[in-house]
């Protein structure tokens, strides 16, 4: 079967080199370019349509504010509750807007990379944005052991229970919700980008490299790799949305007064 | 192609360990956006929110006090017409009532004149009826007195005889006519 394709060149099939581009110029990189340009086209599309904000909208303004009131009502009010949402609103459509910003970047046409396959952009949102925010209003609102205990001892279990649920609530949630927060949104991104590369990169050897009727079997390839951009701008709105959502049930859960 | 693979693998860095480069500058990128969007956009778009619902709320509020308006207007207009028609009612009961009293007290008037009218005739009559047998007597008595002495030709100058007679013819005149008056 392989013998078949290395007909005459030999395939490299994409791996996860093909993520580590080189630099532009003195060390900056694509992505890092992209998330500058993701900052300035949300914070532009945002400025300007809420400089003259009308009470009868007109259709730019109405875009912005489905993307506003997206954010702020259906992640953070359901996610906080109606009484402790408003302070959450900026950090919770800023997630939003910028992980979906940065993961479409990975099928919009030239710029074709999607900027949270590399994990430092998403750790640097769950580790250090996140995660010191929801433990930091938790802390606040019940006192330090309190929150511990909010945390770590959810009631109506058993007493001997706790012994084993304690470990593993505190295991969970100061440990690993960062940790998978930035795991699910940079493998979605990373796997989606890297299968894209395979069928593109398969297609475009077939039809140069293969002989006779293999030719033909590129175009399959390319054919998957047009219905896999379909379902990953689907997966990139899905993650940029979990995250935010996440984000935002975890500070409503820190926040709750009960369980 | 399998060494080469691993080689590859080896050279290429793990795609799970970060660049700390990357995440001082996603860390940098996403609090600018963050503050563009706490400073700037969320202030504007809940003020324009606000001022929506406002609007909405006072368009509402202002409907509202309109009706109750038009509702206490009419609500004053129907009991001024009830007001009106109850007077006007009253007026043409008090009418009524008036010309019912004049025209009792005319008729009563009338009555009351007509009564003196007749009472007065009678009265006159009565007076003149009087007069007459007054009259008439006093003529009676000569004229009989005259008759008889001319038919019986006897002096009949005792004036004691005389006025009995007479007297006695009238009394008996009077007794035939008083039924007859009667």
């Amino acid at each position: 079967m392989r013998a078949l394709w290395l007909a005459q060149g030999e395939f490299n099939p994409p791996g996860a080199g093909d993520f580590n581009l080189p630099p532009i110029f003195a060390g900056v990189t694509k992505p890092m370019v992209l998330i500058v340009l993701s900052v300035i086209i949300i914070a532009v599309f945002f400025l300007m349509a809420s400089s003259r904000l009308k009470i009868v909208p007109s259709r730019f303004q109405f875009a912005a504010e489905s993307v506003y009131d997206f954010g702020r009502n259906n992640i953070a009010r359901e996610q906080i509750g109606s009484k402790d949402f408003m302070p959450f609103v900026p950090l919770i459509l800023a997630l939003f807007t910028f992980i979906l910003v940065n993961n479409i970047f990975g099928i919009i046409p030239l710029i074709q990379f999607p900027t949270m396959s590399h994990i430092g952009f998403p750790l640097a949102l769950s580790i250090l944005i996140v995660y010191p925010i929801y433990h930091g209003v938790g802390f606040r609102r019940h006192g330090f052991l309190g929150y511990l205990k909010h945390q770590l001892v959810p009631p109506g279990a058993p007493k001997p229970i706790y012994l084993l649920l304690t470990p593993i609530e505190f295991f969970s949630k100061f440990i690993m919700n960062p940790i998978t927060l930035a795991i699910r949104v940079f493998a979605a991104m990373f796997a989606g980008h890297l299968i894209l590369l395979v069928f593109t990169l398969a297609g475009e050897y077939l039809l140069l490299e293969a002989g006779g009727i293999l030719k033909g079997v590129s175009v399959i390839s390319f054919a998957f790799a047009i219905a896999m951009t379909f379902l990953e701008a689907l997966i990139q709105v899905l993650q940029a949305y979990i995250f935010a959502l996440l984000a935002a049930n975890y500070i409503g859960s820190a926040l709750a007064t009960e369980h | 192609m399998l060494n080469t693979a691993i080689v590859l693998a080896a050279e290429e860095p793990s795609p799970v360990l970060p660049h700390l480069s990357e995440i001082i500058l996603g860390l940098i990128a996403f609090l600018l956006l963050l503050f563009v969007l706490w400073k700037y956009v969320t202030p504007r778009f809940e003020a324009a929110y606000k001022e929506r619902a406002e609007k909405i709320e006072g368009g509402i509020k202002r409907a509202e006090e309109a009706q109750a308006e038009a509702e206490k207007a009419l609500q004053k207009y129907t009991a001024q017409l009830a007001e009106a028609r109850a007077e006007s009612a009253r007026i043409r009961d008090d009418a009524r009532l008036e010309a019912e009293q004049i025209k009792e007290e005319l008729r009563a008037q009338a009555q009351e004149e007509a009564a003196r009218i007749v009472a007065q005739g009678q009265a006159q009559l009565e007076a003149q009826r009087a007069q007459i047998v007054a009259e008439l007597r006093a003529d009676l008595g000569r004229t009989a007195v005259e008759l008889a002495s001319r038919i019986v030709g006897e002096s009949l100058q005792d004036e004691a005889r005389r006025t009995g007679t007479v007297d006695r013819f009238l009394d008996e005149l009077d007794s035939v006519s008083a039924p007859a008056k009667n």
